[in-house]
């Protein structure tokens, strides 16, 4: 590892930290209304809003209701976008004249952008229109987003409230995350990215000719507003196929620096206001610290094997060192303007918080760098996650941890005064156990079918007279397909080629059940959650009751997750990264 | 209230019936039981189990026929890990069976004394003095009436309606000293299958038959009916969650495998799933259950529902009697103080003349300090005792003309007004004083003359300190609830170190205090016998009724208390918290087991997998040995070993699981990182080095 990568992972936490506080509070009060400058300015417009929606801002919801409205909100606007994407060439805005969305690729994108997921089979530039790119996918954006950090409220308030079934009114929390936060700052960031250099207009695509004589198409579009909530609502979906790589959309170092901390930006932030709300600042410090020995955990392993490179590329006559005139490592893959160091960092954070951007091919990655970009997305996108979603995951996890140490400690587990019953075990254990159901079973299909097997790129070559020649790498790339969609994640070794029209309906099918399931079914956990627990007394603290902050808190909840996650995965992954990295040692 | 017996009794006749766990009476009829419970009926109760066996029969049928078929790869192998699954399920029914086997010993003699009682039932409108019709002490109803004559056993628990006697309930209590029982009061309860010693009764039943206190006892002691606690449902749930998990992960495993072109064996894909659903905590999991509710047998204490005992470990708050428990109950005298112009020979010899025939334990202690401060004077000819009322509020002698009295400072005030004297304002101020101060003042009065005051203390109990430290350190609040005024209620409470008091206390006032302290969130305990403490029993979340006290109490209660010791609290509260701390400790251990069989079992997996050989060009040897970090002998002595391991760590905790962990009293975090350091850490560690010697063993005698 070079001395700058280390520098930049310690900058980046402490400017993360620096964001997260503000916005943290700021999220609180909005969710609260307690927003009082903002809402003399905004007030007039909620108000309408409700009005035309028919929405009684002071109705407030038990856990059902709540989880109905999210659930009916999501379904009807995927349906829209459904529709819009395979209309797009009857509808407006498609300067490149594009034809309309091929039907399981439109299911397959509506659902991946509806869940916060944003897995892209196709090339935006090339598959979407302009209104596309805008109307159906940006507008899920801010949606799912809006929609995650609800959800992560709603379990808040499970928490700091008592024997209540309220847990506010989904309508309102998502017309004032939107309002209030997601939008603003949307549009303050996405000047900045356009004073990076990022573009940001209505142009059609333009011809060029190359230096060597071949002809470049150019895609122009509003990339700096989508951009913006790209990041900012960790969904990763890219203007451009190759999302964050491309100088369009990431130019600058310091462009790079900032997408990563707005990756980050929320996720931190809801744990602050995990602490303001719950009344107890260390819990939500807590939460934050242990994300962040997790995250900078990873960020140590993958710049530690990105750095180190591999034999093969040694054997090659490669210098590998770090010096200040080469980045030595593994460049395969990255960028040259972001070299070893920020290329590593970028995918410890967007598999961290199933943001799905990437600026480097995260294919090419070492088998152990690959490991920790999978293992991140099967710990359930909880280490910052994604907004929202990382932290009522999280506070799932929180749950647990919280369980065994009660026991340990001979009293009922109690989670921040909440006496913790079978019921919220039952929930808490339905949040972890689907979606490794789902990783292992999906994988285990594609990987034992003709139609699965056929997307995978790395097979091995040694055996040519072989039909079918499996290597590790391929089912590293299945495995990552599903994981990523079942986080929500979003990224993808990209080598896996999941929709092409000779199989249009084997990966489509099954990453948008994975993503589909791997979005709502841990949703109706944490709000069942959010229901039981707010229907509960809140014991006071005392000596005898285990403080949920604290050292002692923050290495249990780190050993909770690492163990729980590494135990059910671990085994998959010896088939596919470590095996590959023993035959690396092997070979060598 | 009446005050309660012995004040520490926790030298019990415990065991007295109760064989050691691991006597042979004991371990020999469990070996039956344990394969007893294979039946599928049984195991479908404890889910991580019944995936074991359910594992254990597929690979004995497989084995079965590919044995048949001639296509074991690796018959002996197979065969050992075969043996070593039904290893891992016998011995989790063995725990159990252990832990069930002293309950069912105490519970047999329990129903023999049950089975033999016949009883003298008394018919509508006959009186005590009628013989009354013998019947089955099984045919007995509630609301019927039976007399019960000395030699004879009290045929069903039930109320005294009429009559004085000596009972004998050595048999539910193990104490021999025999106690008095009468009708009406507070010690008015007898219970089923104890046996006057002297006079006769005539008791109401208060239980059907099957509902009595003895049978309640059978079915504890037992564990038949033993319901799951609300703590062990939701960890069942998370033990069945991680299996499905594993389940999950060593079944798609084939596929993955099948990726590669290999096959895995189904021996050794069965082996890693019991290796890593947690079979320790799922296999010892109920006789943890069933050996905690035994301890608290052996405390003498019958609980209605384990849900109690959870209760107990959970317990914020401990309300405690003052009378009875925290103190004596009697006031003793502690000084005497004289008037302005009186000595205090004086008075020494008036306030033990006006105390000689007076029997209270007040009386009788002022007659000590008297005469330990020299007074001696014969009781004089003719004396009169005068008996104390709640009119006069005195006490005293008439001796001739002399008025000899003693009392409450007001009544003695108005007394010595009526012959025409007053009380010296210094005397009055030391009257307040001793009010203040907590004490009772006793006025000694000749006649018109004041001549001082007696200093009555209620005296804490030695060793009382120290108990409510103990307390206070598990992080239990105490609360002395007392009829006293708020002043004298603040001294002793200081006195005896208890964190609060509720003064004046009434059945009203208890009862608001407990609901206003769970509506904070606090669970609360309580001890208590009377008929008016029944309301608060009730509403406690741990009611514990001493068994000398009404069948009102102990049915309002969730626990009774055979040795009526209201300290014996602490004790409970101590069993539960040692009940979850052993179920946190060895699910903690269980997981973190893993580890090792992991990092023992994948690689010799990995091994048979020839794609792996295909594709990296490097021979089979090599990468075993690249993955293999423990440096296990052979990829079949790995399985193996971890298989071995996993089994005999079952056997190894039993003594663990029914002693339970040790519990100290220490803040929730130390006892977390203690807790966490032993089990967690040691967890994780332990089984590499038990596999690695198990595999050195196993390759030592060449059985794989």
């Amino acid at each position: 590892m070079s001395p700058r990568y280390l520098a930049l992972v310690v900058v980046f936490f402490l400017v993360v930290a620096l964001v997260a506080w503000p916005l943290g509070r700021l999220l609180d009060r909005v969710m609260a209304g307690e927003n009082h400058m903002s809402r003399r300015l905004f007030g007039p417009v909620e108000r309408v809003v409700y009005r035309f929606a028919g929405v009684d801002p002071a109705k407030e919801q038990d856990w059902k209701q709540y989880l109905s409205a999210i659930l009916l909100f999501s379904f009807v606007t995927q349906l829209v976008t459904y529709a819009m994407l395979r209309f797009q060439d009857r509808l407006p805005l498609n300067p490149a004249k594009l034809a309309g969305v091929a039907p399981w690729l439109a299911y397959d994108t509506a659902v991946s952008f509806t869940t916060n997921t944003n897995w892209q089979s196709y090339g935006g530039e090339t598959t979407m229109s302009t209104f596309s790119q805008l109307g159906a996918l940006a507008s899920h954006n801010f949606f799912s987003a809006g929609v995650g950090i609800c959800v992560a409220i709603a379990l808040i308030r499970g928490l700091a409230r008592k024997e209540t079934t309220n847990l506010g009114n989904f309508w309102v929390d998502l017309v004032r995350v939107h309002l209030y936060v997601l939008v603003p700052l949307c549009v303050v960031y996405a000047l900045f990215l356009v004073s990076q250099g990022v573009v940001q207009n209505f142009l059609p695509a333009t011809s060029w000719t190359t230096l060597d004589g071949g002809t470049q198409t150019i895609v122009q579009g509003p990339v700096a507003s989508q951009e913006a909530i790209k990041m900012l609502g960790t969904n990763g979906g890219g203007f451009y196929n190759a999302n964050s790589a491309h100088p369009f959309e990431n130019p600058t170092p310091l462009s790079n620096f900032v997408q990563m901390v707005s990756i980050f930006a929320i996720p931190g932030a809801l744990c602050v206001t995990l602490g303001e709300r719950v009344k107890s600042r260390a819990h939500g410090i807590s939460v934050f610290l242990a994300m962040t020995v997790l995250s900078v955990l990873a960020m140590l392993v993958v710049g530690h094997f990105e750095q180190r490179g591999t034999p093969i590329l040694a054997s090659q006559g490669l210098d590998l060192s770090f010096s200040s005139v080469a980045p030595g490592g593994n460049m395969e893959g990255k960028e040259l303007r972001f070299g070893i160091a920020d290329s590593s960092l970028f995918v410890v954070v967007t598999t961290d918080a199933s943001c799905g951007a990437v600026n480097s091919m995260h294919d090419s990655l070492t088998p152990l760098g690959g490991l920790v970009a999978i293992l991140n997305m099967q710990l359930g996108e909880i280490v910052f996650g994604g907004v929202g979603t990382g932290m009522y995951g999280m506070i799932v996890y929180v749950a647990i941890a919280v369980f065994l140490s009660g026991l340990m400690i001979g009293r009922t587990p109690e989670l921040l005064g909440k006496k913790l019953d079978s019921r919220d075990v039952r929930f808490a254990s339905l949040y972890v156990l689907v979606p490794s159901v789902l990783i292992l079973g999906f994988t285990a299909l594609a990987l034992t079918t003709d139609v699965g097997r056929a997307g995978i790129m790395n097979v091995a070559a040694t055996d040519a007279a072989a039909p079918w020649k499996p290597h590790p790498h391929g089912l590293s790339e299945v495995l990552y397909a599903y994981s990523s969609a079942v986080g929500n994640n979003g990224s993808a070794f990209a080598g896996l080629t999941a929709y092409s029209t000779d199989h249009p309906v084997f990966y489509s099918l099954t990453l948008g059940l994975a993503m589909f399931l791997g979005r709502f079914v841990p949703i109706t956990a944490a709000m069942a959650l959010a229901g039981n627990l707010a229907k509960k007394k809140i014991s006071p603290p005392g000596p005898g009751s285990f403080p949920a902050h604290g050292p002692l808190f923050v290495g249990l909840l780190v050993a909770v997750i690492l163990v729980v996650g590494a135990l059910t995965f671990f085994p998959v992954l010896c088939f596919g990264p470590i095996v590959e990295h023993a035959m690396l040692a092997a070979a060598r | 209230m009446s005050s309660t017996s012995s004040s520490s009794s926790s030298s019990r006749t415990e065991a007295s019936s109760s064989p050691s766990i691991f006597s042979s009476t004991i371990l020999r009829p469990a070996l039956a039981d344990a394969f007893r419970k294979l039946d599928p009926r049984v195991m479908v109760k404890n889910p991580v189990m019944f995936v074991v066996e359910v594992g254990a029969i597929v690979v004995t049928i497989l084995f079965a026929f590919g044995l048949a078929r001639g296509q074991v790869r690796s018959p002996k192998l197979d065969l050992q890990i075969l043996v070593w699954l039904w290893f891992t399920v016998l011995f989790a029914n063995f725990a159990e069976a252990v832990a069930e086997g002293r309950g069912k010993a105490q519970a047999a003699t329990l129903r023999k004394m049950r089975t033999t009682t016949s009883a003298r039932r008394l018919r509508e409108g006959e009186t005590s003095d009628a013989e009354g019709e013998m019947v089955a002490a099984t045919d007995l109803r509630r609301g019927e009436r039976v007399k019960v004559l000395a030699g004879e056993i009290v045929p069903a628990d039930g109320e005294i309606i009429q009559g004085i006697a000596t009972v004998d309930e050595s048999a539910i209590t193990g104490e021999s000293a025999p106690v008095v029982r009468e009708a009406g009061g507070d010690r008015s309860a007898v219970t089923g299958g104890t046996r006057v010693l002297s006079d006769w009764l005539v008791i109401e039943i208060r239980q059907d038959p099957g509902g009595g206190f003895i049978d309640r006892m059978i079915a504890l002691v037992e564990g038949s009916q033993r319901q799951k606690t609300p703590n062990e449902i939701a960890l069942t749930i998370l033990l069945a969650a991680l299996t499905i998990v594993f389940l999950v992960a060593v079944a798609t495993l084939v596929p993955f495998a099948r990726f590669f072109g290999g096959e895995l064996g189904i021996a050794s894909l069965v082996a890693l799933l019991v290796c890593l659903i947690p079979t320790t905590i799922g296999g010892l999991l109920s006789a943890i259950g069933i050996a905690g509710m035994d301890r608290l047998v052996q405390k003498n204490v019958i609980a209605t529902s384990g849900r109690a005992v959870e209760a107990a470990g959970d317990i914020d708050v401990l309300m405690l009697d003052k009378t009875g428990t925290i103190t004596y109950g009697s006031r003793q005298a502690a000084e005497l103080v004289p008037a302005p112009g009186v000595t205090l020979d004086e008075l020494a010899e008036v306030a033990r003349l006006a105390s000689l025939a007076d029997e209270t334990p007040e009386g009788k202690s002022i007659v000590a300090l008297a005469e330990k401060l020299g007074a001696k004077a014969p009781s004089p000819e003719g004396a009169i005792f005068v008996p104390f009322t709640a009119q006069t509020r005195m006490s005293g002698v008439d001796v001739g003309e002399r008025v000899l009295r003693k009392g409450a400072g007001d009544a003695v005030k108005r007394h010595v007004a009526a012959f025409g004297g007053v009380i010296d304002r210094a005397l009055e101020l030391e009257i307040e004083r001793i009010a203040k101060e907590g004490g009772t003042p006793l006025v000694v009065a000749d006649g018109k003359r004041a001549l001082g005051v007696v200093y009555l203390k209620d005296t804490v109990k030695p060793g009382m300190r120290e108990r409510l430290d103990r307390l206070r350190a598990m992080s239990i609040r105490t609360v002395m609830i007392t009829g006293d005024n708020p002043l004298t209620a603040k001294k002793i409470a200081e006195e005896a170190g208890v964190d609060d008091f509720l003064a004046e206390a009434t059945p009203e006032t208890k009862l608001a205090y407990i609901e206003k302290m769970q509506e904070g969130g606090r669970l609360v305990a309580m001890t208590g016998d009377g008929t008016n403490d029944a309301p608060a029993l009730a509403k406690a979340d741990v009611g514990v009724a001493m068994n000398t006290g009404t069948q009102a109490a102990k049915e309002a209660g969730n626990m009774v208390d055979l040795d009526s010791d209201p300290t014996k609290l602490i004790e409970i509260v101590e069993i539960g918290k040692q009940l979850l701390m052993t179920r946190g400790a060895l699910t903690t251990f269980s997981v973190a087991n893993d580890v090792a069989k992991y990092f023992s079992i994948l690689p010799a997996m990995l091994t048979g997998l020839v794609a792996f050989q295909a594709v990296s060009g490097a021979p089979s040897s090599s990468l075993y040995w690249a993955l293999n970090v423990m440096r296990l002998g052979t990829p079949g002595s790995a399985i193996l070993s971890a298989v071995i391991f996993n089994a005999l760590v079952i056997v190894a905790l039993i003594p663990l699981a029914l002693r339970g962990v040790s519990y100290r009293p220490l803040g929730a975090a130390a006892l977390l990182r203690r807790n966490l350091f032993l089990y967690g850490a040691g967890g994780v560690v332990l089984p590499f080095a038990a596999i690695k010697a198990i595999d050195l063993l196993v390759n030592a005698l060449h059985l794989a």
